[in-house]
Protein backbone atom coordinates (compact mmCIF):
# COMPACT_ATOMS: atom_id res chain seq x y z
CA UNK A 1 0.00 0.00 0.00
CA UNK A 2 0.88 3.78 -0.53
CA UNK A 3 1.23 6.24 2.45
CA UNK A 4 -2.18 7.42 2.53
CA UNK A 5 -1.77 11.44 2.88
CA UNK A 6 -4.74 12.88 3.70
CA UNK A 7 -3.07 16.59 4.31
CA UNK A 8 -1.55 16.62 0.79
CA UNK A 9 -4.85 14.97 -0.83
CA UNK A 10 -6.63 17.60 0.45
CA UNK A 11 -4.19 20.61 -0.61
CA UNK A 12 -4.32 19.04 -4.25
CA UNK A 13 -8.17 19.30 -3.94
CA UNK A 14 -8.50 22.70 -2.20
CA UNK A 15 -5.98 24.12 -4.96
CA UNK A 16 -7.93 22.38 -8.73
CA UNK A 17 -11.41 23.77 -7.18
CA UNK A 18 -10.02 27.08 -6.38
CA UNK A 19 -8.61 27.33 -9.89
CA UNK A 20 -10.91 25.30 -12.00
CA UNK A 21 -14.13 25.52 -10.03
CA UNK A 22 -16.96 23.07 -11.50
CA UNK A 23 -14.38 21.50 -14.25
CA UNK A 24 -13.48 19.20 -11.01
CA UNK A 25 -16.05 17.00 -11.24
CA UNK A 26 -15.60 14.56 -8.48
CA UNK A 27 -12.73 13.65 -5.88
CA UNK A 28 -12.56 10.14 -3.74
CA UNK A 29 -10.21 8.28 -2.24
CA UNK A 30 -10.14 4.92 -3.85
CA UNK A 31 -7.93 1.76 -1.95
CA UNK A 32 -4.63 4.01 -1.44
CA UNK A 33 -4.78 6.82 -4.31
CA UNK A 34 -6.50 10.49 -4.99
CA UNK A 35 -8.85 10.24 -7.41
CA UNK A 36 -10.01 13.28 -9.58
CA UNK A 37 -12.34 13.31 -12.44
CA UNK A 38 -11.93 16.42 -14.44
CA UNK A 39 -13.89 17.81 -16.98
CA UNK A 40 -12.01 16.99 -20.80
CA UNK A 41 -11.93 20.96 -21.74
CA UNK A 42 -9.68 22.03 -19.11
CA UNK A 43 -7.12 18.48 -19.22
CA UNK A 44 -4.67 20.00 -20.43
CA UNK A 45 -4.89 23.15 -18.23
CA UNK A 46 -5.09 20.92 -15.13
CA UNK A 47 -1.80 18.49 -15.97
CA UNK A 48 0.34 21.60 -16.51
CA UNK A 49 -1.12 23.40 -13.38
CA UNK A 50 -0.30 20.24 -11.49
CA UNK A 51 3.17 20.04 -13.08
CA UNK A 52 4.29 23.67 -12.37
CA UNK A 53 2.18 24.92 -9.34
CA UNK A 54 5.02 24.80 -6.42
CA UNK A 55 3.11 23.14 -3.84
CA UNK A 56 2.13 20.09 -5.73
CA UNK A 57 4.85 19.39 -8.01
CA UNK A 58 3.98 16.28 -10.06
CA UNK A 59 6.75 16.24 -12.21
CA UNK A 60 6.03 12.83 -13.49
CA UNK A 61 3.85 11.57 -15.82
CA UNK A 62 3.88 7.65 -14.45
CA UNK A 63 1.28 6.37 -16.72
CA UNK A 64 -1.67 7.15 -19.43
CA UNK A 65 -4.43 4.69 -20.21
CA UNK A 66 -7.69 4.32 -22.05
CA UNK A 67 -11.19 2.81 -20.64
CA UNK A 68 -14.25 2.17 -22.39
CA UNK A 69 -17.01 2.34 -20.32
CA UNK A 70 -19.81 0.76 -22.37
CA UNK A 71 -22.90 1.15 -20.30
CA UNK A 72 -22.84 5.11 -20.27
CA UNK A 73 -21.65 4.95 -23.76
CA UNK A 74 -18.17 6.87 -23.03
CA UNK A 75 -14.26 6.08 -23.33
CA UNK A 76 -11.97 7.84 -20.90
CA UNK A 77 -8.26 8.57 -19.94
CA UNK A 78 -6.73 7.68 -16.78
CA UNK A 79 -3.70 9.78 -16.35
CA UNK A 80 -1.05 8.65 -13.21
CA UNK A 81 1.07 11.50 -11.86
CA UNK A 82 3.79 11.13 -9.08
CA UNK A 83 5.39 14.45 -7.13
CA UNK A 84 9.09 12.73 -6.63
CA UNK A 85 9.46 15.94 -4.12
CA UNK A 86 6.56 15.11 -1.97
CA UNK A 87 6.54 11.16 -2.78
CA UNK A 88 2.76 11.67 -3.58
CA UNK A 89 0.48 9.85 -6.30
CA UNK A 90 -2.60 10.80 -7.76
CA UNK A 91 -5.18 9.45 -10.58
CA UNK A 92 -6.83 11.70 -12.90
CA UNK A 93 -9.31 10.47 -15.47
CA UNK A 94 -11.57 12.38 -17.97
CA UNK A 95 -14.21 11.22 -20.44
CA UNK A 96 -15.16 11.73 -23.47
CA UNK A 97 -18.11 10.35 -25.79
CA UNK A 98 -18.34 7.56 -27.64
CA UNK A 99 -19.36 9.35 -31.11
CA UNK A 100 -16.94 11.88 -31.03
CA UNK A 101 -14.37 10.83 -28.92
CA UNK A 102 -11.63 13.70 -28.85
CA UNK A 103 -9.54 15.10 -25.96
CA UNK A 104 -6.53 17.13 -25.71
CA UNK A 105 -3.18 16.13 -25.96
CA UNK A 106 -0.50 15.91 -22.64
CA UNK A 107 2.40 15.80 -25.06
CA UNK A 108 3.14 19.30 -24.65
CA UNK A 109 3.19 18.99 -20.64
CA UNK A 110 5.31 15.30 -20.90
CA UNK A 111 6.92 14.39 -23.94
CA UNK A 112 6.80 10.74 -22.60
CA UNK A 113 2.96 11.16 -23.04
CA UNK A 114 3.41 10.78 -26.97
CA UNK A 115 3.72 6.88 -27.25
CA UNK A 116 0.89 6.09 -24.40
CA UNK A 117 -1.28 8.60 -26.23
CA UNK A 118 -0.89 6.97 -29.49
CA UNK A 119 -1.19 3.30 -27.65
CA UNK A 120 -4.75 4.89 -26.27
CA UNK A 121 -5.53 5.76 -30.05
CA UNK A 122 -4.44 2.86 -31.65
CA UNK A 123 -5.78 0.61 -28.76
CA UNK A 124 -9.39 3.14 -28.33
CA UNK A 125 -9.51 5.25 -30.96
CA UNK A 126 -9.33 8.60 -29.04
CA UNK A 127 -8.27 11.23 -30.85
CA UNK A 128 -5.70 13.39 -28.64
CA UNK A 129 -6.10 17.10 -30.06
CA UNK A 130 -2.83 18.51 -30.70
CA UNK A 131 -0.89 15.17 -30.78
CA UNK A 132 2.74 15.72 -33.02
CA UNK A 133 1.81 12.01 -34.44
CA UNK A 134 -1.43 10.47 -33.97
CA UNK A 135 -0.93 6.73 -35.44
CA UNK A 136 -1.34 3.43 -34.89
CA UNK A 137 1.95 2.37 -33.25
CA UNK A 138 1.46 -1.40 -32.12
CA UNK A 139 -0.86 -2.99 -34.48
CA UNK A 140 -1.14 -2.92 -38.03
CA UNK A 141 -1.76 0.69 -40.09
CA UNK A 142 -4.44 -1.40 -42.06
CA UNK A 143 -6.49 -1.81 -39.08
CA UNK A 144 -10.13 -0.26 -38.57
CA UNK A 145 -11.11 -1.57 -35.59
CA UNK A 146 -10.00 -0.29 -32.08
CA UNK A 147 -9.58 -3.95 -30.22
CA UNK A 148 -9.51 -2.28 -26.73
CA UNK A 149 -13.38 -1.49 -26.80
CA UNK A 150 -15.39 -3.40 -25.19
CA UNK A 151 -17.27 -4.73 -28.26
CA UNK A 152 -14.62 -5.80 -29.98
CA UNK A 153 -14.25 -9.77 -29.63
CA UNK A 154 -11.16 -11.76 -28.64
CA UNK A 155 -11.52 -14.32 -30.88
CA UNK A 156 -12.79 -14.76 -33.98
CA UNK A 157 -16.53 -14.67 -33.77
CA UNK A 158 -17.01 -16.94 -36.76
CA UNK A 159 -15.51 -19.73 -35.73
CA UNK A 160 -17.87 -22.46 -34.87
CA UNK A 161 -15.48 -25.28 -33.26
CA UNK A 162 -15.09 -23.73 -29.89
CA UNK A 163 -17.73 -23.41 -27.20
CA UNK A 164 -16.12 -21.43 -24.52
CA UNK A 165 -19.53 -20.54 -22.85
CA UNK A 166 -18.84 -22.75 -20.24
CA UNK A 167 -15.73 -20.68 -19.73
CA UNK A 168 -17.14 -17.64 -19.35
CA UNK A 169 -15.30 -16.12 -22.24
CA UNK B 1 32.70 7.34 -28.66
CA UNK B 2 30.71 10.51 -30.45
CA UNK B 3 32.47 13.12 -31.91
CA UNK B 4 32.00 16.92 -30.95
CA UNK B 5 29.64 17.83 -33.19
CA UNK B 6 27.05 20.79 -33.56
CA UNK B 7 23.84 18.70 -33.73
CA UNK B 8 21.82 20.98 -35.10
CA UNK B 9 23.96 21.04 -38.17
CA UNK B 10 22.75 17.62 -39.07
CA UNK B 11 19.17 18.08 -38.69
CA UNK B 12 16.97 17.76 -42.06
CA UNK B 13 15.27 21.21 -41.63
CA UNK B 14 18.66 22.78 -42.01
CA UNK B 15 19.17 23.72 -45.15
CA UNK B 16 22.56 24.43 -46.49
CA UNK B 17 22.90 24.93 -50.26
CA UNK B 18 26.52 25.80 -49.89
CA UNK B 19 26.86 22.47 -49.03
CA UNK B 20 24.73 20.26 -50.42
CA UNK B 21 24.46 16.91 -48.39
CA UNK B 22 23.13 13.65 -49.55
CA UNK B 23 21.60 11.46 -46.82
CA UNK B 24 21.08 7.46 -47.03
CA UNK B 25 18.50 5.45 -45.20
CA UNK B 26 19.12 2.45 -43.71
CA UNK B 27 16.85 0.18 -42.22
CA UNK B 28 18.19 -1.71 -39.23
CA UNK B 29 15.74 -4.43 -37.78
CA UNK B 30 13.44 -5.61 -37.46
CA UNK B 31 15.35 -9.04 -37.35
CA UNK B 32 18.97 -7.84 -37.26
CA UNK B 33 21.45 -9.57 -34.85
CA UNK B 34 22.77 -6.46 -33.32
CA UNK B 35 19.63 -5.82 -31.79
CA UNK B 36 18.72 -8.57 -29.32
CA UNK B 37 15.11 -8.39 -30.04
CA UNK B 38 12.55 -7.33 -32.58
CA UNK B 39 13.10 -3.63 -33.35
CA UNK B 40 13.13 -1.99 -36.23
CA UNK B 41 14.69 1.40 -36.67
CA UNK B 42 14.77 3.64 -40.07
CA UNK B 43 18.02 5.48 -39.84
CA UNK B 44 18.75 8.46 -41.70
CA UNK B 45 22.48 8.62 -42.18
CA UNK B 46 25.12 10.97 -43.07
CA UNK B 47 28.13 8.71 -43.41
CA UNK B 48 28.34 6.96 -40.19
CA UNK B 49 26.81 9.30 -38.64
CA UNK B 50 22.83 9.60 -37.40
CA UNK B 51 20.74 12.54 -38.47
CA UNK B 52 17.39 11.06 -37.45
CA UNK B 53 15.96 7.45 -36.31
CA UNK B 54 12.28 6.58 -36.43
CA UNK B 55 11.35 3.05 -34.52
CA UNK B 56 8.87 0.91 -35.32
CA UNK B 57 7.45 -1.42 -32.64
CA UNK B 58 4.85 -3.84 -32.41
CA UNK B 59 5.86 -6.24 -34.28
CA UNK B 60 5.25 -8.92 -31.25
CA UNK B 61 2.16 -7.82 -29.58
CA UNK B 62 0.36 -10.57 -28.50
CA UNK B 63 -2.52 -8.12 -26.79
CA UNK B 64 -1.74 -8.77 -23.33
CA UNK B 65 -4.41 -6.05 -22.01
CA UNK B 66 -7.40 -7.82 -24.12
CA UNK B 67 -6.31 -11.20 -23.05
CA UNK B 68 -6.59 -10.13 -19.70
CA UNK B 69 -10.05 -8.92 -19.36
CA UNK B 70 -10.88 -12.63 -20.45
CA UNK B 71 -8.88 -14.91 -17.69
CA UNK B 72 -9.45 -14.90 -14.24
CA UNK B 73 -6.77 -13.41 -11.93
CA UNK B 74 -4.27 -16.63 -11.70
CA UNK B 75 -4.39 -16.98 -15.75
CA UNK B 76 -2.88 -13.85 -16.13
CA UNK B 77 0.49 -14.88 -14.14
CA UNK B 78 1.78 -16.36 -17.24
CA UNK B 79 0.77 -13.53 -19.56
CA UNK B 80 3.28 -11.43 -16.98
CA UNK B 81 5.97 -13.49 -17.64
CA UNK B 82 6.16 -12.73 -21.12
CA UNK B 83 6.24 -9.16 -20.90
CA UNK B 84 10.21 -9.03 -19.35
CA UNK B 85 11.06 -12.47 -20.07
CA UNK B 86 14.70 -12.08 -18.50
CA UNK B 87 13.38 -11.24 -15.44
CA UNK B 88 9.66 -13.28 -15.08
CA UNK B 89 9.54 -13.52 -11.33
CA UNK B 90 9.15 -10.12 -10.90
CA UNK B 91 6.82 -9.71 -13.16
CA UNK B 92 4.99 -12.50 -11.32
CA UNK B 93 5.61 -11.08 -7.89
CA UNK B 94 4.65 -7.56 -9.12
CA UNK B 95 1.23 -8.73 -9.96
CA UNK B 96 0.16 -11.07 -7.14
CA UNK B 97 1.28 -7.97 -5.44
CA UNK B 98 -1.57 -6.02 -7.27
CA UNK B 99 -3.95 -8.42 -6.58
CA UNK B 100 -3.17 -9.01 -2.99
CA UNK B 101 -3.70 -5.54 -2.84
CA UNK B 102 -7.17 -5.29 -4.31
CA UNK B 103 -8.13 -8.37 -1.77
CA UNK B 104 -6.42 -6.77 1.11
CA UNK B 105 -4.65 -9.49 1.75
CA UNK B 106 -2.40 -9.82 4.55
CA UNK B 107 1.13 -11.17 3.78
CA UNK B 108 3.24 -12.99 6.39
CA UNK B 109 6.55 -11.72 6.92
CA UNK B 110 7.99 -14.83 6.01
CA UNK B 111 6.57 -14.69 2.20
CA UNK B 112 7.51 -11.43 2.04
CA UNK B 113 11.13 -12.33 2.46
CA UNK B 114 11.23 -15.22 0.38
CA UNK B 115 9.84 -12.99 -2.17
CA UNK B 116 12.54 -10.46 -1.89
CA UNK B 117 15.33 -13.33 -2.67
CA UNK B 118 13.23 -14.36 -5.62
CA UNK B 119 13.05 -11.04 -6.73
CA UNK B 120 16.77 -9.60 -6.23
CA UNK B 121 17.94 -12.77 -7.93
CA UNK B 122 15.52 -12.21 -10.96
CA UNK B 123 17.12 -8.53 -10.84
CA UNK B 124 20.48 -9.92 -10.76
CA UNK B 125 19.67 -12.55 -13.50
CA UNK B 126 18.33 -9.49 -15.73
CA UNK B 127 21.38 -7.18 -15.16
CA UNK B 128 23.56 -10.05 -16.06
CA UNK B 129 21.96 -10.19 -19.28
CA UNK B 130 22.37 -6.47 -19.93
CA UNK B 131 25.51 -5.58 -18.94
CA UNK B 132 27.02 -8.90 -20.50
CA UNK B 133 25.49 -7.92 -23.94
CA UNK B 134 26.84 -4.25 -23.56
CA UNK B 135 30.48 -5.93 -23.40
CA UNK B 136 29.09 -7.77 -26.30
CA UNK B 137 27.88 -5.01 -28.83
CA UNK B 138 31.22 -3.37 -27.85
CA UNK B 139 33.64 -6.10 -29.18
CA UNK B 140 34.08 -7.87 -25.64
CA UNK B 141 32.67 -11.73 -26.09
CA UNK B 142 34.59 -13.12 -23.07
CA UNK B 143 32.59 -11.58 -20.45
CA UNK B 144 29.80 -12.37 -21.93
CA UNK B 145 30.57 -16.20 -21.89
CA UNK B 146 31.39 -16.50 -18.49
CA UNK B 147 28.88 -14.58 -16.37
CA UNK B 148 26.11 -16.47 -18.18
CA UNK B 149 26.92 -19.51 -15.89
CA UNK B 150 25.48 -17.70 -13.26
CA UNK B 151 22.59 -16.75 -15.08
CA UNK B 152 22.15 -20.21 -15.10
CA UNK B 153 22.39 -20.76 -11.46
CA UNK B 154 20.06 -18.40 -10.87
CA UNK B 155 17.32 -20.51 -13.64
CA UNK B 156 18.44 -23.59 -11.66
CA UNK B 157 17.16 -21.98 -8.14
CA UNK B 158 14.20 -20.61 -9.91
CA UNK B 159 13.51 -24.63 -11.28
CA UNK B 160 13.89 -25.82 -7.98
CA UNK B 161 11.07 -23.29 -6.73
CA UNK B 162 8.73 -23.46 -9.60
CA UNK B 163 9.83 -26.02 -12.09
CA UNK B 164 10.27 -23.34 -14.82
CA UNK B 165 13.14 -21.47 -16.11
CA UNK B 166 12.23 -18.37 -18.23
CA UNK B 167 8.41 -18.45 -18.08
CA UNK B 168 8.31 -19.21 -14.65
CA UNK B 169 4.78 -18.49 -13.33
CA UNK B 170 6.39 -18.69 -10.10
CA UNK B 171 4.23 -18.00 -6.88
CA UNK B 172 0.29 -17.60 -5.89
CA UNK B 173 -1.84 -15.01 -4.42
CA UNK B 174 -0.91 -14.92 -1.49
CA UNK B 175 2.57 -16.60 -1.92
CA UNK B 176 4.19 -19.51 -2.92
CA UNK B 177 2.68 -22.86 -4.73
CA UNK B 178 4.87 -24.38 -2.32
CA UNK B 179 7.90 -23.95 0.33
CA UNK B 180 11.53 -23.28 -0.53
CA UNK B 181 13.27 -27.35 -0.84
CA UNK B 182 16.37 -27.94 0.76
CA UNK B 183 17.86 -28.46 -2.40
CA UNK B 184 16.85 -24.82 -3.22
CA UNK B 185 18.43 -23.42 -0.03
CA UNK B 186 21.74 -25.29 -1.23
CA UNK B 187 21.87 -23.38 -4.23
CA UNK B 188 20.61 -19.84 -3.09
CA UNK B 189 23.96 -20.64 -0.58
CA UNK B 190 26.25 -22.02 -3.36
CA UNK B 191 24.90 -19.15 -5.47
CA UNK B 192 25.57 -16.34 -2.86
CA UNK B 193 29.29 -18.09 -2.32
CA UNK B 194 30.14 -18.11 -5.97
CA UNK B 195 28.88 -15.27 -7.27
CA UNK B 196 30.65 -12.33 -5.85
CA UNK B 197 33.95 -13.68 -7.05
CA UNK B 198 32.56 -14.16 -10.58
CA UNK B 199 31.11 -10.50 -10.99
CA UNK B 200 34.41 -9.02 -9.75
CA UNK B 201 35.76 -11.03 -12.52
CA UNK B 202 33.49 -9.71 -14.88
CA UNK B 203 33.35 -6.48 -13.94
CA UNK B 204 37.81 -6.61 -14.27
CA UNK B 205 37.60 -7.84 -17.56
CA UNK B 206 35.55 -4.37 -18.49
CA UNK B 207 35.25 -2.23 -16.03
CA UNK B 208 38.62 -0.17 -16.89
CA UNK B 209 39.34 -1.19 -19.86
CA UNK B 210 40.70 0.95 -22.21
CA UNK B 211 38.61 -0.04 -25.14
CA UNK B 212 35.60 -0.75 -23.58
CA UNK B 213 35.62 3.18 -21.83
CA UNK B 214 36.25 4.64 -25.18
CA UNK B 215 33.45 2.78 -26.32
CA UNK B 216 31.07 3.48 -23.84
CA UNK B 217 32.01 6.55 -21.67
CA UNK B 218 29.79 9.66 -23.41
CA UNK B 219 27.60 7.48 -25.82
CA UNK B 220 24.19 8.57 -25.94
CA UNK B 221 23.87 10.68 -22.61
CA UNK B 222 21.35 11.78 -21.50
CA UNK B 223 20.20 14.50 -19.02
CA UNK B 224 18.32 14.04 -15.74
CA UNK B 225 15.43 16.40 -16.61
CA UNK B 226 14.73 15.18 -19.90
CA UNK B 227 15.01 11.55 -18.92
CA UNK B 228 12.22 12.62 -15.94
CA UNK B 229 9.60 14.09 -18.97
CA UNK B 230 10.24 11.17 -21.01
CA UNK B 231 9.55 8.97 -18.24
CA UNK B 232 12.82 7.42 -17.49
CA UNK B 233 12.73 5.28 -14.65
CA UNK B 234 15.35 2.18 -13.21
CA UNK B 235 18.49 1.94 -13.85
CA UNK B 236 18.53 4.62 -17.21
CA UNK B 237 16.95 7.54 -14.88
CA UNK B 238 19.35 6.29 -11.85
CA UNK B 239 22.31 6.84 -14.51
CA UNK B 240 21.18 10.11 -14.89
CA UNK B 241 21.47 11.05 -11.41
CA UNK B 242 18.29 10.71 -10.01
CA UNK B 243 17.78 8.24 -6.93
CA UNK B 244 14.28 7.26 -7.74
CA UNK B 245 13.73 3.79 -7.12
CA UNK B 246 10.39 2.25 -6.01
CA UNK B 247 11.66 0.03 -2.98
CA UNK B 248 12.89 3.13 -1.41
CA UNK B 249 10.19 5.58 -2.70
CA UNK B 250 7.28 3.31 -2.00
CA UNK B 251 7.92 0.40 -0.26
CA UNK B 252 6.20 -2.95 -1.10
CA UNK B 253 7.11 -6.63 0.46
CA UNK B 254 9.27 -5.41 3.21
CA UNK B 255 11.76 -3.57 1.50
CA UNK B 256 11.93 -1.27 4.20
CA UNK B 257 13.38 -3.20 6.73
CA UNK B 258 16.18 -3.90 4.56
CA UNK B 259 19.89 -1.80 4.52
CA UNK B 260 21.12 -0.92 0.94
CA UNK B 261 22.18 2.02 -1.37
CA UNK B 262 20.98 3.33 -5.04
CA UNK B 263 23.90 3.69 -6.98
CA UNK B 264 23.67 6.37 -8.83
CA UNK B 265 25.74 8.04 -11.85
CA UNK B 266 26.73 11.46 -13.57
CA UNK B 267 26.19 11.62 -17.17
CA UNK B 268 23.59 8.84 -18.09
CA UNK B 269 25.44 7.30 -20.93
CA UNK B 270 26.09 4.05 -21.95
CA UNK B 271 29.21 3.68 -19.02
CA UNK B 272 27.02 5.46 -16.03
CA UNK B 273 24.06 2.58 -17.26
CA UNK B 274 26.77 -0.21 -16.93
CA UNK B 275 27.91 1.28 -14.04
CA UNK B 276 24.40 1.40 -12.24
CA UNK B 277 23.71 -2.07 -12.86
CA UNK B 278 26.91 -3.51 -11.51
CA UNK B 279 27.09 -2.01 -8.23
CA UNK B 280 22.97 -2.58 -8.08
CA UNK B 281 23.63 -6.44 -8.75
CA UNK B 282 26.15 -5.76 -5.40
CA UNK B 283 23.34 -4.94 -3.70
CA UNK B 284 21.06 -7.11 -4.50
CA UNK B 285 23.43 -9.84 -3.14
CA UNK B 286 23.28 -7.51 0.03
CA UNK B 287 19.41 -7.71 0.41
CA UNK B 288 19.11 -11.74 -0.23
CA UNK B 289 21.76 -12.15 2.36
CA UNK B 290 20.01 -9.83 5.06
CA UNK B 291 16.64 -11.93 3.90
CA UNK B 292 18.87 -15.11 4.57
CA UNK B 293 19.53 -13.35 7.97
CA UNK B 294 16.03 -12.56 8.79
CA UNK B 295 14.45 -16.03 8.00
CA UNK B 296 17.16 -17.53 9.94
CA UNK B 297 15.87 -15.81 13.07
CA UNK B 298 12.88 -16.96 12.06
CA UNK B 299 11.45 -19.70 14.31
CA UNK B 300 8.38 -19.95 11.92
CA UNK B 301 10.06 -22.09 9.02
CA UNK B 302 6.60 -23.27 7.43
CA UNK B 303 4.59 -20.95 6.25
CA UNK B 304 5.05 -20.21 2.75
CA UNK B 305 1.59 -18.54 1.73
CA UNK B 306 -0.97 -15.95 3.73
CA UNK B 307 -4.11 -18.33 5.23
CA UNK B 308 -6.41 -17.01 2.14
CA UNK B 309 -8.88 -20.08 1.72
CA UNK B 310 -10.24 -18.03 -1.90
CA UNK B 311 -6.94 -18.76 -3.35
CA UNK B 312 -4.57 -20.40 -1.80
CA UNK B 313 -5.17 -24.22 -3.12
CA UNK B 314 -6.24 -26.92 -0.01
CA UNK B 315 -3.87 -29.61 0.48
CA UNK B 316 -3.80 -32.84 -1.85
CA UNK B 317 -4.94 -34.99 0.68
CA UNK B 318 -8.08 -33.20 1.96
CA UNK B 319 -8.71 -32.64 -2.51
CA UNK B 320 -9.02 -36.26 -2.28
CA UNK B 321 -10.94 -36.74 0.82
CA UNK B 322 -13.37 -33.78 1.77
CA UNK B 323 -15.49 -32.90 -0.46
CA UNK B 324 -15.58 -28.93 0.63
CA UNK B 325 -12.22 -28.89 -0.30
CA UNK B 326 -12.55 -30.48 -3.93
CA UNK B 327 -14.83 -28.05 -4.68
CA UNK B 328 -12.50 -25.26 -3.29
CA UNK B 329 -9.99 -26.81 -5.61
CA UNK B 330 -11.82 -26.25 -8.42
CA UNK B 331 -13.28 -23.00 -7.82
CA UNK B 332 -9.37 -21.64 -7.64
CA UNK B 333 -8.22 -23.51 -10.31
CA UNK B 334 -11.01 -22.63 -13.00
CA UNK B 335 -11.10 -19.19 -11.23
CA UNK B 336 -14.54 -19.27 -10.43
CA UNK B 337 -13.70 -16.86 -7.33
CA UNK B 338 -15.37 -13.31 -7.72
CA UNK B 339 -13.46 -10.19 -6.94
CA UNK B 340 -14.32 -7.02 -5.36
CA UNK B 341 -15.11 -4.15 -6.84
CA UNK B 342 -12.47 -1.67 -7.05
CA UNK B 343 -9.10 -0.18 -8.85
CA UNK B 344 -5.66 -0.04 -7.59
CA UNK B 345 -2.61 1.13 -8.79
CA UNK B 346 0.54 -1.40 -7.77
CA UNK B 347 4.15 -0.38 -8.92
CA UNK B 348 7.26 -2.53 -8.54
CA UNK B 349 10.79 -1.76 -8.77
CA UNK B 350 11.59 -4.29 -11.77
CA UNK B 351 15.21 -4.70 -13.13
CA UNK B 352 14.59 -1.89 -15.55
CA UNK B 353 12.07 0.42 -13.83
CA UNK B 354 9.06 1.28 -12.57
CA UNK B 355 6.74 -1.91 -13.54
CA UNK B 356 3.06 -0.73 -12.49
CA UNK B 357 -0.75 -2.72 -13.01
CA UNK B 358 -3.28 -0.20 -12.99
CA UNK B 359 -6.14 -2.85 -12.51
CA UNK B 360 -9.70 -2.24 -12.62
CA UNK B 361 -12.33 -4.55 -11.21
CA UNK B 362 -16.24 -4.48 -11.29
CA UNK B 363 -16.63 -7.57 -9.11
CA UNK B 364 -16.74 -10.34 -11.49
CA UNK B 365 -14.01 -13.47 -12.32
CA UNK B 366 -11.89 -11.43 -14.53
CA UNK B 367 -10.45 -7.64 -14.89
CA UNK B 368 -12.55 -5.07 -16.36
CA UNK B 369 -9.50 -3.58 -17.16
CA UNK B 370 -5.42 -4.46 -16.44
CA UNK B 371 -3.08 -1.80 -17.88
CA UNK B 372 0.61 -2.93 -17.37
CA UNK B 373 2.98 0.28 -16.92
CA UNK B 374 5.66 -1.80 -19.24
CA UNK B 375 9.48 0.99 -18.22
CA UNK B 376 10.51 -0.61 -21.74
CA UNK B 377 7.98 0.98 -23.84
CA UNK B 378 7.83 4.53 -21.89
CA UNK B 379 11.74 4.97 -22.25
CA UNK B 380 12.21 3.76 -25.68
CA UNK B 381 10.34 6.50 -27.18
CA UNK B 382 13.31 9.12 -26.46
CA UNK B 383 15.96 6.69 -28.52
CA UNK B 384 15.95 8.93 -31.33
CA UNK B 385 17.05 12.05 -29.07
CA UNK B 386 19.67 9.88 -27.45
CA UNK B 387 21.67 8.77 -30.84
CA UNK B 388 21.31 11.95 -32.90
CA UNK B 389 24.45 12.76 -34.13
CA UNK B 390 26.30 9.66 -32.76
CA UNK B 391 27.31 7.01 -34.98
CA UNK B 392 25.26 3.78 -35.93
CA UNK B 393 27.79 1.70 -34.24
CA UNK B 394 27.44 3.77 -30.70
CA UNK B 395 23.64 3.83 -31.42
CA UNK B 396 23.65 -0.17 -31.14
CA UNK B 397 25.14 0.22 -28.30
CA UNK B 398 23.25 2.37 -26.57
CA UNK B 399 20.03 0.48 -27.18
CA UNK B 400 21.70 -2.47 -25.37
CA UNK B 401 22.86 -0.56 -22.33
CA UNK B 402 18.67 0.77 -22.20
CA UNK B 403 17.69 -2.82 -21.72
CA UNK B 404 14.86 -2.69 -24.06
CA UNK B 405 13.56 -6.27 -23.90
CA UNK B 406 11.06 -6.42 -27.08
CA UNK B 407 8.80 -8.31 -25.02
CA UNK B 408 7.52 -6.28 -22.71
CA UNK B 409 7.97 -3.39 -25.50
CA UNK B 410 5.45 -5.16 -27.76
CA UNK B 411 3.21 -6.38 -24.51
Amino acid sequence: MFQINQERNQLVVTKLIEHFGYAIVRNEVISDMLCISVDKEVISDVLLFLRDENELKFNFLTTLCGMHYPDIQELGVVYHLHSFENNHRIRIKTTTDLDNPTIPTATSVWPTANWMERETYDFYGIIFEGHPNLVRILNMDEMTDFPMRKDFPLEDQTREDKDDSMFGR
Amino acid sequence: MAKEIDTDYWDKDVVRPEEPKEYNTLNVGPTHPATHGVFQNVMLMDGEFIVSTEQTIGYIHRAFEKIAEHRPFYQITPLTDRMNYCSSPLNNMGWHMTVEKLLGIEIPKRVDYLRIIIMELARIADHIICNSVIGVDSGALTGFTYIFQDREFIYEIYEEICGARLTTNMGRIGGFERNFSDKAWEKIHHFLKSFPAKLKEFENLLMRNRIFMDRTINVGPFSADRALAYGFTGPNLRACGVDYDVRVMNPYSSYEEFDFIIPIGQNGDTYDRFMVRQEEMKQSMSIIQQAIDKLDKMTDKDTYYASDPRFVLPPKEKVYNNMEALIWHFKIVMGETDIPVGEVYHCIEAANGELGFYLVSDGGRTPARLHFRRPCFIYYQAYPEMVKGNMLSDAILTMSSMNVIAGELDA
